[in-house]
Formats: C-alpha cells, structure tokens, sequence
C-alpha cells in the first residue's frame, strides 16, 4: 500500500494510472470520518469540473509552452484501466512511511521531481494531473509523462498540490532602536516554509535621511545570507525629497522593485503629508510602481496617545484606545482619494478593520483601482486580548493598526476576502520578544509593534475560510499566492502550477487538524498571537526551489538559498486598467475670447498657488476621466456674449431640465 | 411706512402692532388656523378671536401659509478679499435677503491670519450694525490656531455671543489647518460648548492639482472645478467627520456641494455621528457644466467653493437628501464678486474670487425643487429653511417658529406665485445670477421683520441699520444633549495588572515614535490607583460593542502556555465537536 515510491526502481510499473482514467470523475464512494461533524472527505476535490480529466490528450490547451506528449499517453492508458485508485483512506499512514527515503534524497539529485496523481489547485481550475520538475522549474504537466530514470517521485494520492504561499508583507530581521525583531531571514523564511509559504516579500525600512539604495543593498546582504527560500523587496518610503526621487526610479529601472511603501501614520517620523503623498503617488503612477500605504492618521493618534497617557492609561490597552478604526478608515479613504486623483494603483497593508475594509470594497465598487490586504492577525484573532491582566501577552498583540476589539471583524475580513473585496493576503510578521516588548512596559506608545503569522497564514485561510465555505480551493489559492504575484509582476513565474513556473509547490492536506501554540512554533517569539487555536488544513509536503522542505512534518531547510526575485515595474493586473484611464483623463482648456473688460484692483497677499504664466487656447471641449465623475459632458454650452449689466431677457433652461411643473402647464 | 426708527430701541409707534387674521400657521411640526398678534417685534397672542387694542394694522391672510422667517446660516456679506469687497454689503445683503422672505442672516467673521478674533468679531459687528436691515448673528473662522486663539474663542463664547466657529480644510497656507490643530480647536469647542462648522476640502490635493491645472494650460473657470473634483470635498468630509468623532465634537458641514460628500455625511448620520450638512442655493438650483461656458464672465460667476458638481443631477439629489433629513440646514453662502472683480483671475483661475449669490433666491428654489416636486411638505420646508438652523445655533424657540413669545418674524407666504430669476430684477449689485432664467414657482407675499411690514405688494420698505445682534448661548440642546450623554460613556480605564518584572530590553535613547507625549506621568502606583476593576469601556457608537467579562488571567510572561486557550468569538473549527 505504498502511496509515495522509489521510482528509480520500476517507472514503467508505476504510471499515475488511476488518474490518467478518462472520466475520474467517475463517482468514487465517499467515506466520512470522525462522525456526522466530520467534513466529507473529497468534500472540496470535485468542485470544479475536471476538464482535463475527462478528455485526455487536450491537457495541453491551458499550458501552451509544455511540450507535447500525447503519444505516451495514448501508449499508456488502456494500463490505466486495469488500475483501481487506491481507497482514501491510506491518506493517513502515507506520511509515516518514507522517511528514511526523504533524507537519503537530500544528497541525490533531489533537483528532479514528480509529483504523481495530484490534483492540481490554481486560481481559476483544478485539474488532476502530474507535475515533473527540473532545476526548480516545472517542466511538464499532465498524465503518463515521460521523465528521466531515477526521478523521485512524491505520491499526492489525489491530494491538492497548490503553489506555494507567497507572503507579500514581512519584516523579518528588522532593525528596532539599535536590536532587530527576533526572527531573521533565516529563521522567518524557515517558519514560512513550515506554514507552506515558498515566497515572502519584506519591507526595506530605511530610516529617514538615509539613501533608499543603501538599505536596500543592506536588507540584499542580509536576505542572501539567510533566507530559505525566494524573497522580493518592498521599499519603504520614509522621506521624501528629489534624491529620494531618484533613488526610487533607480530602484524601479535596476533593482527589480516595483512597490513602495509610505506611512500616514508615525508622526514627525515616518509620516508624509498629503503633497508629499500626491507627489509620490503621480511619481510612481508615471513609473510604473504600486503605491502602498499604512493608512492611519498619525496626527489624531498623536493627540490621542496623549490624551491617554494623560488619562493614566500605560498599558497595552492604551494602544488600542489611541488608535481606533475610523482613524484607520479615515486614512484609507484620503489614500483612496489621492490615488484616485494621481491615477496611481494603491494597495492598502494591513487591514485591520471592518470600516476600513468597507472603504476599500467601496472604492472598488466605484472603480479605484486600489487593493486590499487583510493580514493573519486580522483574519484570524482580535484585539480583545488587549485588556488581558497579563501584561506580556497583552503586549504580543500590539500593531498597528491595532486589532479590532469587534470580536466579529474576522469573520468580515475572511468573508470580503472571499467576495474579492480584499485581493491579497500577507502575514506582516514582525516579532518582537517580551523583554523588547518591555521597552514600553509603562508606556504603550514604547512598546515595539508586530505580531507573527508568517506561519499560520495558509492554515488560517483555509481554516477560516474554505472550511467555513467561504471561498473554494482556487480562491484559496488566488488570495494567498496568485494575486499577490500579479500585483508583483511574478506571474505565472510565481502563483501558478503551469510549465515554465517555478517548483514551489506545496502538497495541501486538507483534514490535518493542528493546534498552534508557542511552544512548536518556529518563530524565536515566547507568544504566538494565536495560541491554542485548533486549526484545520495544513501543508504535508512543500518544495520550494524544486527540493523537498517540508516532508512528515520535519523541515530540511538550507539558509542562504533563497534568490532575489526581482520585480519589474507597470504589473498588467493594475496598469492595464491605468493605462487606459490615462487616455481618457486628458483635459482641456474652453476656448475663450480673452477678457477685455474692466478689471478690479486687488492685493496679491494672499490665495493663489504658484502658478505657470497664463497660456491658453487649446481648441477641444473638455473630457473628464469617466470614472472620477460618471458623466462626460458633451456639446458645447451655449456661447454668450461679452459680460454687460442685463444680460439675461432670454430664459436658459435650467441644466438637467425643469423640476418645475408650471413649466408644463 | 415704517420712517428710520434707530437700531436696538425699537420706539412703540401704532405700526409696531400688527394682527394677522386667518393665517394657516406652518411650524416644523405642524400647520393649523389661528390669528396672530404682534407687539413690539414679539409674538403676543395666537389664537382665534383675539382681543387686540384698537387702532392696530391687519393683514387679511385668507387661509394662506404664515411661516417663520427664513434663517439664513451661510452669508459672506462685505467679505474683504485681498483688497477687494463683496459687492454686496449689510444692506445690500440683508435687503436681498427680506425680499427672499429670510428674516435673519449669520454671517461669517473672517479674520485675517494674524489678526484677532475679537477684533475682526467687532469690526463685522461694527460693519452689520450701522447696515444690516434684518437680525443677524456672526459665525467666526479661525484661520490660524495658536494659544491665543482658544482664549479669544473663550472669550467670543462668554461675552459675545458666538457659539459656532468654522476652520478650513482648503486654502493651503492661507487658512487651512492641520489635522492636529483641527483635532485640538475641536476639542475646545466641545468643552466650550459651540458647533464646529468646516470648510471641508482636502487643500493639499487642491495645490498640486491646481498647479497641474496651470500647467496643462487650463487657465479659465473649468480650471476651478477641475481642480477640485468631489472626492477631494467628499475626503475632507470623511476626515473631519473621523475628528469630530474623536473628539466629540458636533460638526457642521458648510456647503455640501457634491453627492460624495452628502452621502459621506448620511453614512456617518447612520453610524450615529453627531454631524450636519449645510446644501447652498447654488448647490440645490443649479449645476457646474457652466464653468464651461464660452462666456468667461458668466463662467466665472459661477466660481465658489467647493464648485458646484458638473454632474446635472446633483441639485435634484441633493434636494432628496434635504427633504430626507440627511441633510438639515439650507444656507445661500452668499458672496458675490462684480464681473471686474472677478477679472482678477482672467489669467489664472485660482485668483478668480469665490462666491455666488442665493441668499434671495434660496426660500423659493427649496419651495420649487422640493415642495412642489413632493419631495417635502410644508412642515419639512419651514425645519430646513429656519427651524433646523434655530436648533443648531441655539436660536430656538426665539426664532424658528411661531409661537408666543417669539420674535415677530414671519413671511406670508404664496404658494402659487411664479418668478423668474434674473438679474434684471434681483436685490443685489452683481451683474450675474448664477440662477438666471429659472422659474421658480413660490414667493413671500408679505414679509415681517421685528414686527414690522417689510415686504408687501412687491415693494421693501427696508431699513438700514435696523438688525439686532442676536446672541447666541453655548450648549444648544438639539446638539449637546447627545455630545452630554456620549461623553460620560466614552470615560476610559487603563487595565489593572501587576507590574512588569521580566527582562527589559537594552534600547538606544532615540524613541521610535516620537509623539507629543511628556512621560512623567507613567508611574506605576499610578495605575494601581484607578479604581480597581472596571472593565473598558469604549463609545457604543464608534465601535457597536462593549466588552464585558473578565479576560483570561494569565500569570508569568513565559511560556506557559500548555492549556488550550479557546479563540475569542468561539471556534470556528467544526472538529471541536465531534
């Protein structure tokens, strides 16, 4: 009963048979386990209609670039129909059985893979089929492949295989008044990989005044030293002047960055005001960067932090008293707006509210072209935990924006998740250990803010979200890898299982029940937000890179493995919609006569911004972007003549037509 | 009829009683038959067959609508800008204002930055006494916010009568303020007890737009509007509504000119927000497609802001949220530029000064797009013309209704009568109406300011210098009542624990967050003195929910977790039941 085998000993004996079946859609008897409460096995493989299978020959249609192979599939199906799929329930002593195989392959030639008889989870389909990769790439999809001798090969049973997780919000290793959060590069991208995350992208935190370009040369050095398994950057923005300007294009044209972030909040240290936010956001609308932000008012929370501590309030609570969701909302709306105005796609970290979440879907309902990005803390917790007596624990729970004391915002974040309201999913991992949490001991504003979730991320999704039957397994995969890799500019390299992406794969067991706690988790912090939650789905299997990671639960990770992804800018998913607003956006002048007539005596004192010498007479009526105002106006209005004292005997017809109804008598 | 009589004495002469006969009386509340009886400027008697001293003046209303006096919260009469004036002064002004059947004006103070608040308060006082023909109160606009401004507010609320001050969010470096010195003049506010009015467009965005604007080439009045598409105004809106929120402060939006930002205002209405919209004339009879008229003049008078929305079928949906009561109060924001005057910004639109007129027309365009479209009914008409604004500015019941004891400011009130606007005929100095060629059916018959007859068969018979002051006391019910209520819910409490005795990390000095918080007060007996055990609690209205029950108590910051801790909100998992 051996699901996973040495394939060097007897390829042709052990063919994907069972899958390559046409029809496996056939009814296969369902078996529950665990009693009526128990969730039907199989429950969540047949919801979307299995093309592939059920015509064989035609898988090639979806993957144009992989090779053609129907001459082996043809050879090898009527074996298939002998062979009866194995019954489901061997699902469960599989992992048992190879370890001793997994680490004598950690020296062979490891590079090559199959993964036989899984079922392949991307955004918009699931298929069965198998999966051979080379070098970290995935070479052929489909049945009946012909691979090299000596592959390993990796039995799914049926299992989904999804891509691997990408984590597009991280600060691992961060620099935090002269220490660094407790997780590295190495033991952050190790706690990823666990939680079946194959790509995280972090934050470069330069410090202001600093160049952009050397920290990023310094977060390169470190993620290269340390990181197991792929990264991309973001650039943080925390000043802003024509140097910085400078830096940003040189970071969009050489160094493979695309997204920069800028903070609302943090006043008198990171915050940028509106000019300064319209000014980067026209910039990077012109380059083709996704404007990101931490929507916050700084100055309200400023004098709000103030009010409390005058109050007398030290502790944890004061943090989230201080910063309370309309001011997350408020700031999210301003963001909007500005994008809006500058034409600039934005993408809002951390969604921490249901009134900030609001504001993005209805943005989006009104055509913004803004993203969302909910993260594991606010999917998966809340922020009563803030008036815990325990001080320590209290304080393992401050961010900003701080977790929703509304117990019932993670079940609204996971369900606008689900709708598409809210397009990605990051973890904004960022530990701290007690006693650097203790720095604010008795001052909330002191004490250093993140809380962890790189690893739970995949679990919780599923758990809060497709075991609730919020979204299906594609959506699953379209919130925590596709649509962060297209906003990236990754895709199909990243976020898809398609030929010519990259072998980062995770094997997906969609019934293991785990519970977290500090005490196995892998990030060095004593608290884990997310303490004794019992959570449903986890990963049996990743590959990152092509290599196995993650195999019966025991990790084999190399630090320093991971590369630099780099990231080029104007990413289709948000620039096609852009592009197109661009054109319609232009403005033009009325053409008028110039004014003769007479004019007043005034002051300059006051009013007026800076402004160009007069020039006029373009000769076109005005267009206006049809989606800031909904209307286009057409026709030009009646010409008059110059101004004189009685101009009106004729009677205009109001804009819009008359509400009045003596007009109809 | 009525010779000068000289200001605030108002001299007893026979012509100071008067008896409206037959009247149907239209209050916000309700409309019924009686007589009413007036004798020196105040309401005496209402009622049928009322004994009345002889020799007394009568007006026959024969069953038509007598309604209180228009209160017009938003006028800008004598606005000095940069040298220039209003063409229309107090009289001029408050003339127009008779003839449109509004009976009470509030103007706005507009100090220079750098001047007193007192001192432009007494030179607008000096300004409306010697002209205003009608009572008139002052609103005052801080432009710039220091410490001397919160005792001059101080002092303007205590001894002279003003309970409402207005800050800009626009007009960058000229008027506005920052979200942190909003968040502070709001907190005075409420502990003074007025209403915090705005400005609300987000001026940032409006400079770099409009030096966007100026580069493309665009220098006539579409540049105005173009520059200040309604999601600037609606994001304004939105932002001091999140401040007033914070600070409990009741908010009062000045001209809601778009759809985005009425409905940000009726969104925050539905989440409880103490907030108020203020529609203009302007923004309820017309629209923003004339800023691209061919005729600069024309196109320029239309220059105000925020502009009036080029989308046509704002005034109609603005007049639906008025008639709804998403919106309460209807102002004219009446502040008018000569054509000359406005030439100023032939080259430039941004010099182009703002305003338009309304402060005659507003009574009748509210009657013509809402009463007579059925959109309002009498009753509703009276609460957003007068009533609503009375509450507001604490006014009520002195004006804003018709009741014994009131003032006698009434408008016999004609249904039926149609006018088309113009500026042919109108009470102003401008040679532009922004309503120009509008049938408008509904007008004042008879309009009776402090008791005395100042419109009657088309003619004014207006007085110069004859308007009151009208003090206005700080804490108006209408708004406080609830600020009151919120305030006790909102006290907040710090957590009791013990203290902290792990490991403290060793960090360099520099704080990461640098906010404007002095540490001295972080003792820690401190907290141990707030009163044992109350559990937080937070404002219902901000966030829906009040915690209660104990947290779980954990002990040493280690790791000691072994025992499963149930997720808050309970479990999702359905494995925990089987």
């Amino acid at each position: 009963m051996t699901e996973r085998r040495e394939t060097r000993a007897e390829p042709e004996e052990d063919l994907p048979v069972y899958l390559a079946r046409p029809g496996t859609a056939d009814q296969v008897p369902r078996q529950k386990y665990g009693g009526m409460f128990c969730s039907v096995h199989d429950a969540f493989e047949r919801k979307t209609i299995d093309f592939d299978a059920l015509s064989v020959g035609q898988k090639g249609s979806r993957t144009p670039r992989s090779p053609r192979r129907d001459t082996g599939q043809e050879a090898r199906s009527p074996v298939s129909d002998r062979r009866v799929s194995p019954s489901p329930q061997q699902l469960e002593t599989r992992t048992r059985k190879d370890e001793e195989v997994l680490q004598s392959l950690e020296d062979g030639k490891s590079d090559r893979l199959l993964i036989k008889g899984g079922r392949i989870v991307n955004d918009d389909q699931s298929f069965q089929a198998d999966i051979y990769m080379e070098d970290g790439v995935i070479k052929q999809i489909g049945d009946n492949l012909i691979v090299p001798g000596g592959v390993k090969t990796i039995e799914a049973n049926g299992k989904m295989v999804i891509p691997g997780g990408i984590d597009i919000h991280t600060h691992f290793q961060m620099p935090y008044r002269g220490t660094t959060t407790v997780d590295d590069f190495a033991q952050g991208s190790k706690a990823a990989l666990a939680g079946g995350t194959t790509m995280i992208v972090d934050h470069v935190i330069p410090e202001p005044g600093t160049s952009l370009m050397e920290a990023f040369d310094q977060w390169r050095q470190w993620a290269d030293e340390k990181s197991c398994c792929d990264y991309s950057l973001h650039v943080d923005i925390t000043h802003w002047n024509d140097s910085v300007k400078q830096e940003v294009d040189n970071l969009i044209k050489e160094k493979g960055v695309n997204s920069f972030h800028v903070y609302m909040a943090y006043k008198d240290y990171y915050q940028m005001n509106n000019s300064e936010l319209y000014e980067i956001f026209t910039f990077l609308a012109e380059r083709g960067g996704i404007a990101q932000v931490h929507a916050e008012n700084g100055e309200i929370i400023a004098e709000e932090q103030a009010r409390m501590l005058q109050m007398g309030i030290t502790g944890p609570e004061g943090h989230v008293l201080s910063r309370p969701e309309e001011v997350e909302a408020e700031a999210v709306f301003r963001a909007v707006t500005i994008a809006s105005q500058t034409n600039c796609p934005l993408y809002v970290t951390r969604v921490m509210s249901k009134s900030a979440a609001d504001i993005i879907s209805q943005a989006r309902k009104k055509g913004n072209v803004v993203f969302g990005e909910p993260i594991t803390a606010s999917l998966g917790t809340d922020g009563t935990h803030y008036w815990s007596k325990n001080w320590a624990k209290a304080a393992s729970f401050v961010t900003s924006p701080p977790l929703s004391p509304d117990p019932t915002t993670p079940d609204y974040l996971n369900t606008l998740l689900s709708s598409g309201d809210l397009s990605v999913t990051g973890s904004a991992h960022c530990t701290f250990s007690v006693a650097q949490k203790a720095i604010g001991k008795d001052d909330f504003t002191q004490i250093p803010e993140g809380v962890n979730g790189v690893e739970e991320r995949m679990t919780l999704i599923w758990d809060k979200a497709v075991t609730t039957g919020k979204m299906d397994e594609n959506m699953f995969v379209a919130v925590t890898s596709t649509n962060a890799a297209k906003i990236l500019n990754l895709y199909p390299r990243k976020g898809r299982i398609a030929v010519g992406s990259d072998a980062d794969l995770v094997i997906w067991d969609t019934d293991s029940v785990s519970t977290i706690t500090a005490k196995t988790h892998n990030s060095a912090a004593e608290y884990n937000v997310f303490e004794g939650m019992e959570l449903r789905g986890a990963p049996t299997v990743v590959i990152c890179q092509g290599k196995i990671v993650l195999e019966d639960g025991k990790l084999h990770v190399t630090s320093g493995v991971g590369r630099f992804i780099p990231c080029s800018s104007f990413p289709d998913f948000a620039y096609k919609r852009i592009k197109a607003r661009k054109q319609l956006a232009v403005l033009r002048a009325v053409p008028r006569g110039m004014y003769d007539g007479p004019v007043s005596e005034f002051s300059m004192s006051r009013g007026g911004t800076p402004s160009a010498s007069a020039r006029s007479s373009p000769t076109k009526q005005p267009v206006r972007n049809l989606h800031q105002s909904g209307f286009t106006l057409s026709g030009p209005p009646t010409p008059d003549d110059l101004p004189a004292r009685p101009p009106g005997r004729r009677i205009v017809v109001p804009p819009g037509g008359r509400s009045n109804i003596t007009s109809l008598s | 009829m009525s010779g000068y009589q000289g200001k605030k004495n108002i001299p007893r002469i026979t012509s100071d009683r008067l008896l409206i006969k037959g009247a149907k009386i239209v209050n916000d509340d309700q409309s019924f038959m009686a007589d009413i009886y007036m004798e020196d400027g105040v309401i005496k008697q209402i009622g049928d067959n009322l004994i009345v001293p002889g020799g007394v003046k009568i007006i026959e209303a024969h069953g038509r609508m007598v309604m209180p006096g228009g209160i017009d919260v938003h006028t800008r009469f004598q606005m000095p800008d940069r040298g220039m004036v209003a063409a229309d002064d107090f009289y001029q002004g408050t003339r127009a204002a008779l003839a449109g059947g509004t009976t009470m004006i509030v103007d706005h103070v507009v100090p220079e930055p750098g001047v007193s608040l007192v001192g432009a308060f007494k030179l607008w006082r000096e300004w409306a006494d010697s002209k205003s023909c009608c009572d008139y109160s002052l609103h005052v606009d801080i432009t710039e916010w220091n410490k001397g401004t919160q005792e001059e507010m101080e002092s303007l609320v205590k001894d002279h009568g003003v309970n409402s001050f207005l800050v800009y969010l626009a007009y960058k470096d000229v008027f506005q303020l920052s979200d942190s010195q909003i968040y502070e003049v709001f907190s005075v506010i409420r502990d003074l007890g007025a209403i915090a009015q705005v400005h609300a467009e987000n001026g940032d965005i409006i400079a770099e737009e409009q030096r966007r604007i100026l580069e493309l080439g665009i220098t006539g009045p579409e540049g105005h509007v173009l520059s200040r598409p309604e999601e600037v105004e609606a994001e304004a809106v939105n932002r001091s509504i999140t401040i007033a929120n914070q600070t409990n402060c009741p908010l009062y939006i000045t001209k809601v000119m778009s759809k985005s930002a009425a409905d940000v205002i009726a969104l925050a209405r539905k989440r409880g927000a103490v907030v108020y919209g203020e529609p203009i004339s302007a923004s309820l009879g017309t629209d923003g497609t004339h800023y691209w008229s061919k005729n600069w003049a024309k196109a320029a008078a239309f220059v105000t802001s925020p502009p009036l929305s080029p989308d046509p079928t704002t005034p109609d949906y603005l007049n639906s949220l008025l008639s709804c009561g998403d919106l309460q109060v209807a102002g004219s924001a009446h502040c008018t530029f000569q054509t000359s005057q406005r030439a100023v910004g032939k080259d430039n639109f941004t010099l182009i000064p703002e305003g338009t007129n309304g402060t005659e027309e507003r009574m009748s365009i509210i009657w013509d797009k809402c009463v007579v479209t059925g959109k309002m009914d009498e009753n509703q008409f009276v609460s957003v013309t007068s009533t609503n604004a009375a509450k507001i500015f604490n006014l009520y019941p002195r004006k804003g209704r018709i009741a014994v004891g009131s003032d006698a400011d009434l408008v016999l009130w004609d249904p039926d009568v149609t006018k088309i606007i113009s500026a042919k005929n109108h009470n102003l100095a401008v040679e532009y109406n922004i309503f120009e060629g509008m049938e408008v059916r509904g007008g004042p018959l008879v309009v009776i300011s402090q008791g005395k007859v100042v419109l009657e068969e088309g003619n004014l018979h207006t007085t110069e210098g004859c308007g009151r002051f009208v003090s206005r006391k700080p804490f108006p019910d209408h708004v406080y009542k609830r600020i009151k209520a919120r305030s006790r819910l909102t006290e907040l409490r710090g957590v009791p624990r013990g203290q902290y005795d792990g490991p403290v990390c060793e960090v360099a000095v520099t704080p990461k967050v640098m906010s404007t918080v002095s540490s001295g007060n972080v003792s820690p007996t401190k907290q141990q003195q707030q009163s044992s055990t109350h559990q937080p609690v937070r404002n219902l209205h901000q966030s829906g929910f009040s915690l209660s029950g104990a947290q779980v108590d954990d002990n040493i910051p280690r790791r000691n977790t072994q025992r499963i801790v149930a997720p808050p909100g309970g479990k999702a998992n359905i494995t925990s039941l089987g």
